[in-house]
């Protein structure tokens, strides 16, 4: 039992790290504001959520898991409306998502004449 | 400035992440919760005042800068004094360290040392800082109160309304969330003597929750809550209650700020003392956080209603 407890929280706390690290090399590299948030999202909640579940299954007081799903909760809680109220500024001052308007890889599905025409 | 702002609310969330690395868990949680939180806010809140760029100075401070250097440099030679970092044998490790250490139990029975040397053996210092923080809301107050006839419930529902939908979810979210916060900050108040935390944290925390319901209800109807004259009022009386257990200490036969005093048994009296002046220190700094904030959001609003009236 100990194993299979120990095993699953370093599996968890791996996974959490892996969602830290992907998220700083998110907000680094991803090219528009809104693909940048969802990274730093990624960050806040769900990298959060599974090192407190890690740091959860390690330890073995009860009050100290009660504290840790208290913090879990709140974190579950306040950080995709943190990141709602980044989205929701951007929006309400006219910072529009970066759309890429040009469909002619759309065209390959179409017949042999649209795609000549559109070359 | 932003960017500079920016910068600034950054470094304080490094600092509070090495001062964990440190272990010095209570120093991280101050200034992960004032430099990074409440600073950070207030500096935005004036930019949003004042303007994002600074006016690029006319003339090259040449004068200004040589000053710099040269003082920076005197202060750097004065360092080579100084016994290296984290060295057993430098004079802080063996006066008054060692006594913290070891007799903090016995004479104060507070297992958070931390506490103990703030609350106790430093008294005095913390007395300084209780009146700083106090005079720093004075100073705010002399500098941008705005009177404010408070506005009518109507209006401030008619307010309400029209901001309801376009932040609906965070309404929501954050009404859920404002009971925990002041909770949070209670818990963080009163378990100083246990673990990390104390009057300064929870006064900070405690405002921030206020200052969240302001920043998404509007300063009116938290104005309704918290109205001036109350908070004015508090913070007044958290130093108050401090400078009193020392008069009392004195009163009771011992020196000012002496809390052995204060009870029959001098272990109960110091943790009463501790307690009463850590109620102080937290009444005025949350007082005088929420002052600060209400002061620059209400001098924000005049000064937007003042454009909107000469456009």
């Amino acid at each position: 039992m100990e194993i299979v407890l120990s095993l699953l929280s370093g599996l968890f706390l791996l996974f959490g790290s892996f969602l830290c690290l992907s998220g700083g090399v998110g907000i680094l590299r991803f090219p528009d504001f809104y693909t940048r948030m969802h990274a730093a999202g990624v960050t806040d909640t769900l990298a959060a959520a599974m090192i407190l579940i890690g740091l959860m299954l390690q330890n073995p007081e009860m009050l100290v898991i009660i504290k840790l799903m208290m913090i879990l909760l709140m974190t579950l809680f306040i950080s995709p409306a943190a990141s709602h109220a980044l989205g929701q500024a951007a929006v309400l001052n006219n910072l529009l998502p970066l759309v890429d308007l040009n469909m002619n890889h759309l065209a390959k599905n179409t017949t042999a004449g649209d795609e000549s025409s559109k070359s | 400035m932003f960017a500079v702002v920016m910068l600034a609310g950054i470094y304080g969330l490094v600092s509070a992440s090495f001062f964990v690395a440190m272990d010095a868990v209570d120093v991280a949680f101050t200034e992960a919760s004032v430099g990074a939180g409440i600073s950070t806010l207030l500096m935005l809140t004036t930019v949003a005042m004042t303007g994002r760029t600074e006016h690029m100075a006319s003339h090259k401070p040449l004068l200004a800068l040589f000053v710099v250097t040269v003082t920076g440099g005197l202060l750097i030679y004065g360092t080579f004094d100084m016994p290296y970092f984290g060295s057993a044998d430098a004079p802080i490790h063996n006066h008054v360290a060692p006594r913290y250490i070891y007799d903090s139990m016995k004479e104060i029975g507070v297992p958070n040392m931390v506490t103990s040397v703030l609350a106790s053996y430093r008294g005095f210092d913390t007395f300084g800082e209780v009146t700083v923080i106090f005079t720093a809301g004075i100073g705010v107050l002399a500098l941008l109160s705005v009177v404010q006839r408070p506005k009518s419930d109507a209006v401030i529902e008619a307010i309400n309304d029209s901001m309801h939908e376009k932040h609906l979810i965070l309404r929501v979210v954050i009404k859920t969330m404002i009971p925990f916060i002041l909770l949070y900050a209670f818990y963080v108040q009163f378990h100083g003597d246990y673990g990390p935390g104390g009057g300064f944290q929870a006064g900070v925390i405690f405002a921030a929750g206020i200052i969240m319901y302001a920043l998404l209800f509007g300063l009116s109807a938290a104005r309704q809550v918290i109205t001036q004259p109350v908070v004015q009022l508090l913070s007044a009386v958290g130093v108050l209650i401090y400078g009193s257990v020392g008069l009392v200490s004195m009163l009771n036969g011992g020196t000012f700020l002496d809390y052995s005093v204060l009870s029959a048994d001098p272990i109960a009296g110091q943790h009463l003392g501790i307690l009463l002046i850590e109620l102080g220190v937290g009444l005025t700094v949350a007082s005088v956080m929420i002052i600060i904030f209400f002061s620059f959001s209400a001098r924000s609003e005049y000064q937007q209603a003042k454009k909107g009236e000469s456009l």
